[in-house]
């Protein structure tokens, strides 16, 4: 069994103007994902995108792989234009995941966010808190499923174009604020864009420094530019806390993201 | 059709002799592309390439540039890690132990801010066992001369060359930078020095620039760009160098399949080295050792060395 395999274009289906859901078949065995996992697609057959691209895995059915992507640049429009029976390269599953969670847990999707957490929902059916938020309407892709498999959910729009207007940050802080302070913690999985995380950030650090709360278990999954995301380039580090810093003058080392990531505890990172 | 005791002979030989070292195959990793060989044992078994050349090393580790480090261009990449590196010493003790079980040359890129920095990593890398060649990287600046970078100033170069030769008995190859006027000469004076090879083309400066920020893209504003798009640049300094230099050429730059691969063993190159192309393509040196056999066996050819050089020009 092999990371590196070829894998045939079942379908690539618009969502809408954004989004596409681009269902795979392996054509040799895989080794099987876990949620919060990646994969490094090949987005074409020229030199021009160049590199391959991450995306998390999004379902995975029995000789079946399927990724959900919002199409950026160069790289994801060339992805959208594979057809039904196209073979492309891939490298994966690939990083860490999110640890299993206890019991109830709450997960926060900023956008394409939702890509990497659904994973987790679906294995975890309605034990999820689901904080879900995006620019648009159109751009809340697959709330009707997310919702489906949580066992609660609240939405925001930028726009109010769906659910309540606003940050799904706020929404979360009401949330947290509505809790009884003897409730179980509940820990929490994120994935979005960063600012989006730097907020989730600064609302985790004034529950710890506050004596009375409990201490809540937060994950985050990373995003940085990739070359190889195997761990040999060295191009997509982040800055994480560290007793053994490489620079005594600081605190911190880089870390890989796609070797030791892309999920780490949110303490763990230094927001700048 | 059987196998006859004939197709067994018509086998070309692949193997290639490099500063004393015996390679089973004129591929190579290029060194920051293939970290220190365990990442990638997973895709391929290193037993079957002909060298491995790991990550750059200095003294001290390094933590390296900001982010973001890496941008892709077309046909290719800029990079500007900054030389992130766990160090000698950590090199030695972890890493090592892991490349000792292969039966392939290990050879170790190194590099430092100062002569002497050069000079201690090699005498340490000389004495650990397990190191069978040294590949000193030169693209880097000096920080007792301006910052100058010691592959493009002949005389810095030289010095440091010198040093380092002084202080190893190991093969020692010299990885040129591309980032220079003339390449045969700089070429030149690392074999005066003492290289037993060079090794080129290291990546070659860009920029790329972020329009609606006005910023470039990069943290550190500049970085090295490799892969395909560099390809040509690489042969013909191959090439020109190959006209001045009797020590071995190991040539990178681009290669992505064995039709590259060829191209500058032909202008040249007693090897080559595969980059860039092993984040594409994991397995990507194995099917270019392959691709090499099914040319030279296509082409009637029974010995890679033939083709070395073989460059015709009219
Ligand atoms: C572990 C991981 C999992 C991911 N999973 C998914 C997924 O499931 N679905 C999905 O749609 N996307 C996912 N992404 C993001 C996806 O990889 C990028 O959108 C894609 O690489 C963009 O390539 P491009 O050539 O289309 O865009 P580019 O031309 O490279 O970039 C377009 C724009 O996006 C920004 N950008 C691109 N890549 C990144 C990045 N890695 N970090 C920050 N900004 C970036 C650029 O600054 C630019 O503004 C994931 C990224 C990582 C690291
Ligand atoms: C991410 C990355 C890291 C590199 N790190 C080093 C290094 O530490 N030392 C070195 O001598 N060359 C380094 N190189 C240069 C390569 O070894 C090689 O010379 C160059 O990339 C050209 O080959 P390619 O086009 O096949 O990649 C690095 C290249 C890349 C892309
Ligand atoms: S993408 Fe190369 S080290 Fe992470």
């Amino acid at each position: 069994m092999s990371k590196y395999f070829k894998a045939k274009t079942v379908d690539n289906i618009s969502l809408n103007k954004h989004f596409r859901l681009l269902n795979l078949s392996p054509l040799s065995d895989i080794d099987i994902p876990q949620p919060g996992q990646f994969y490094m697609l090949q987005t074409g057959d020229t030199c021009d995108p160049l590199l391959k691209r991450p995306f998390s895995i999004f379902r995975h059915e029995e000789n079946s792989l399927s990724f959900l992507y919002r199409i950026r640049g160069k790289g994801t429009l060339s992805l959208s234009r594979l057809k039904s029976g196209d073979i492309i390269n891939a490298i994966g599953p690939l990083g860490n995941s999110y640890p299993v969670p206890d019991g109830d847990f709450i997960a926060l999707a900023g956008g394409i966010g939702i890509a990497s957490l659904l994973p987790l929902m679906r294995k975890f059916k309605e034990r999820a808190y689901l904080f879900y938020g995006a620019r648009s309407k159109e751009e809340l892709v697959m709330m009707d499923e997310a919702k489906a498999v949580s066992k609660e959910s609240f939405i925001t729009t930028d726009d109010g174009s769906e659910g309540k207007k606003g940050l799904i940050t706020d929404s979360l802080m009401k949330f947290f604020n509505s809790l009884p302070i003897t409730h179980h913690p509940l820990p929490l999985y994120a994935c979005g864009p960063t600012p989006m995380l730097r907020e989730l950030y600064r609302i985790i650090k004034s529950k710890i420094q506050n004596p009375k709360s409990q201490i809540i278990e937060c994950y985050v999954s990373m995003e940085e530019y990739m070359a190889c995301g195997v761990g040999v380039c060295l191009g997509c580090v982040v800055k994480v806390r560290s007793q053994e810093p490489v620079d005594s003058s600081q605190k911190w080392i880089y870390k890989r993201v796609c070797k030791e990531g892309p999920v780490f505890d949110i303490k763990d990172i230094i927001w700048e | 059709m059987g196998i006859t005791p004939n197709s067994e002979l018509r086998i070309p030989n692949l193997s290639v002799d490099i500063a004393g070292l015996k390679l089973k195959n004129p591929v190579m990793t290029a060194s920051g592309t293939f970290g220190y060989g365990e990442e990638y044992s997973e895709f391929l078994d290193l037993n079957r390439l002909g060298a491995i050349v790991v990550k750059g090393l200095s003294i001290t580790p390094r933590q390296g540039n900001p982010t973001p480090r890496i941008v892709e261009t077309p046909a290719g990449m800029l990079n500007a890690i900054g030389l992130q590196n766990i160090g000698v010493n950590v090199f030695i003790r972890d890493k090592l132990p892991f490349l000792r079980q292969f039966d392939i040359p290990v050879i170790v890129n190194f590099f430092g801010d100062s002569i002497d920095e050069y000079i201690h990593a090699a005498e340490m890398l000389s004495n650990a066992e397990g190191v069978h060649a040294l590949e000193m990287n030169i693209s880097c600046p000096n920080k007792q001369a301006g910052w100058i970078v010691f592959g493009t100033d002949p005389k810095t170069m030289e010095q440091v060359v010198t040093a380092v030769r002084k202080a190893t008995r190991l093969p020692l190859i010299v990885k040129l930078s591309p980032n220079v006027t003339d390449i045969g000469l700089m070429a030149k004076i690392a074999e005066n020095a003492g290289a037993d090879a060079v090794s080129l083309i290291n990546t070659i400066t860009g920029m790329v620039v972020d329009v609606k920020k006005q910023r470039p893209v990069l943290a550190n504003n500049t970085g090295g760009l490799s892969g395909p798009a560099v390809r040509p640049i690489a042969v013909r300094m191959v090439w020109e160098v190959y006209k001045v230099v009797k020590i071995p050429i190991i040539g990178m730059g681009g290669i992505i399949n064995a039709n590259d691969a060829l191209e500058f063993l032909i202008a040249g190159a007693r090897a080559v080295a595969v980059g860039t192309a092993n984040f594409i393509n994991p397995n990507v040196t194995i099917e270019i050792i392959e691709g090499l056999e099914k040319f030279l066996i296509d082409e009637g050819f029974s010995d890679i060395n033939e083709i070395i050089g073989s460059l015709k020009i009219s």
